[in-house]
């Protein structure tokens, strides 16, 4: 396989594929974590690496693995490191714990992650399999950080807050304000409707962006959004 | 008496699992099309939820956190919950489905193509989680899954309604299919958000 193939299998998750707003797996931690833009990074990561590590033992042992007990197998690969994961949050970054709550062990039952495993990492060579669950990670944690990031200006006014607990070096107070705090913020965004509506507007963006008829220009990635 | 009732409508008005807490949007979206199929799923879930719930809860209490007569914890194999319940509902849901296979073929005729999809439901999960976070007791714990299984219930239900509406609405290219159904989700979570508060009013119970 040539060296374009590898590459494109590695951006294909970023827009063409992406898992979230493409392909509409993973869309439960999508909607729920994304009332601040750290908590989507924090989110993506997690998945990113469970997905990478998942997608690379699934796909070593693909010839191993019988056809019929296929799922339960994956699960249990993939729970294994759903709980590396977990214990690894809860030790260095038990505030990102909090944030997360459930949807940290239910990255277990996140489609993206099973789904990337049925249709790419049982077929695919090891090399090819992590490359496809880097370029999905990165796709699933860019959607996450862009939805956190409307939902969380809107919401509250600020960007990125909470970031400080995930990178020290910023200080645990670190946030950016949006919009000054005398403007009463549109706080309908952080909770439950605010979620699928942003969701809605992002997807048809990317529906735009994607199935729009070419003109001359290259494409500007994300940029609407 | 009046605990479990709060817990019970909680869980289907004001904390309901899909529009105010995110879980299970999966087949929420996918398979709120038509009523028929809503119904079939709901109750499949609702059945594995409950039974679920009995399992893992002794489980947890039992064998991965064992506390003695003094409350001291006798060891702390907690970070096996994931791995040991996710593996739980999938035996479960085997079973079930070859359990209704071989008594119930009517009931499997009819749920049968949604059981295996449930495995990967976080509302499952979820709820079992939940339940053990929330510290409650087992029969909370069961009136608690029963009610998250209802609400799902009248969650699928009412918007497939919607969907049906929505569907043959004329929106934007890009908006066909599903960013409307999930602008209409956001609508639908809206009108429930007005739940807020009514299960304290009706019980007299401050939350």
């Amino acid at each position: 396989m040539s060296e374009n193939n590898k590459m494109k299998i590695l951006t294909n998750g970023i827009l063409n594929e992406n898992p979230v707003l493409r392909l509409v797996l993973g869309t439960c931690p999508t909607l729920a974590v994304t009332t601040m833009a750290s908590n989507g990074i924090g989110m993506g990561l997690a998945a990113t690496f469970v997905l990478l590590c998942s997608n690379i033992v699934i796909s070593a042992l693909r010839k191993i693995i019988p056809d019929q007990v296929r799922i339960p197998c994956y699960i249990t690969v993939i729970a294994g490191f759903v709980s590396v994961v977990q214990m690894v949050v809860k030790a260095y970054v038990p505030d990102l714990d909090k944030a997360l709550g459930v949807y940290l062990p239910l990255i277990v039952v996140n489609c993206i992650i099973l789904g990337r495993a049925e249709m790419f990492a049982s077929k695919n060579g090891i090399l090819d399999s992590a490359l496809d669950g880097i370029g999905m990670g990165i796709g699933f944690t860019v959607t996450l950080t862009i939805m956190g990031s409307i939902r969380e200006i809107l919401g509250s006014g600020t960007w990125m807050a909470g970031l400080g607990k995930l990178v020290p070096a910023l200080g645990a107070d670190f946030s950016i304000r949006v919009i000054p705090e005398s403007i009463d913020t549109f706080s309908l965004m952080t909770s439950a409707p605010g979620g699928f509506f942003v969701f809605g507007i992002l997807m048809a963006g990317a529906t735009w962006l994607t199935t729009r008829p070419k003109k001359s220009a290259p494409a500007v990635e994300g940029g609407n959004a | 008496m009046v605990k479990l009732a709060v817990i019970f409508f909680t869980m289907i008005l004001v904390d309901n699992y899909v529009l105010a807490k995110f879980l299970g949007i999966c087949p929420f979206l996918g398979v709120s099309k038509k009523l028929d199929s809503a119904v079939g799923m709901s109750l499949a879930v609702t059945f594995v939820m409950v039974l679920a719930t009995a399992a893992t809860w002794p489980i947890q209490t039992f064998l991965l956190t064992p506390v003695d007569a003094a409350g001291n914890q006798k060891w702390d194999m907690g970070y096996l919950q994931t791995i040991v319940f996710i593996l739980i509902i999938a035996i479960l849901v085997q079973l079930l489905e070859n359990f209704l296979k071989k008594f119930i073929p009517a009931l499997y005729k009819s749920l049968g193509v949604y059981l295996p999809l449930i495995t990967t439901n976080c509302t499952i999960l979820g709820v079992t989680i939940l339940n053990l976070d929330n510290g409650y007791n087992f029969i909370e714990s069961i009136v608690c899954a029963a009610g998250a299984g209802i609400g799902f219930l009248v969650a699928m239900v009412l918007f497939s309604g919607v969907r049906r509406r929505v569907e043959q609405a004329v929106t934007p290219k890009c908006f066909e299919g599903l960013p409307i159904t999930l602008v209409a989700a956001a609508v639908t979570s809206l009108s429930f958000m007005g739940f807020g508060g009514i299960i304290d009013a009706i019980f007299n119970v401050a939350a």
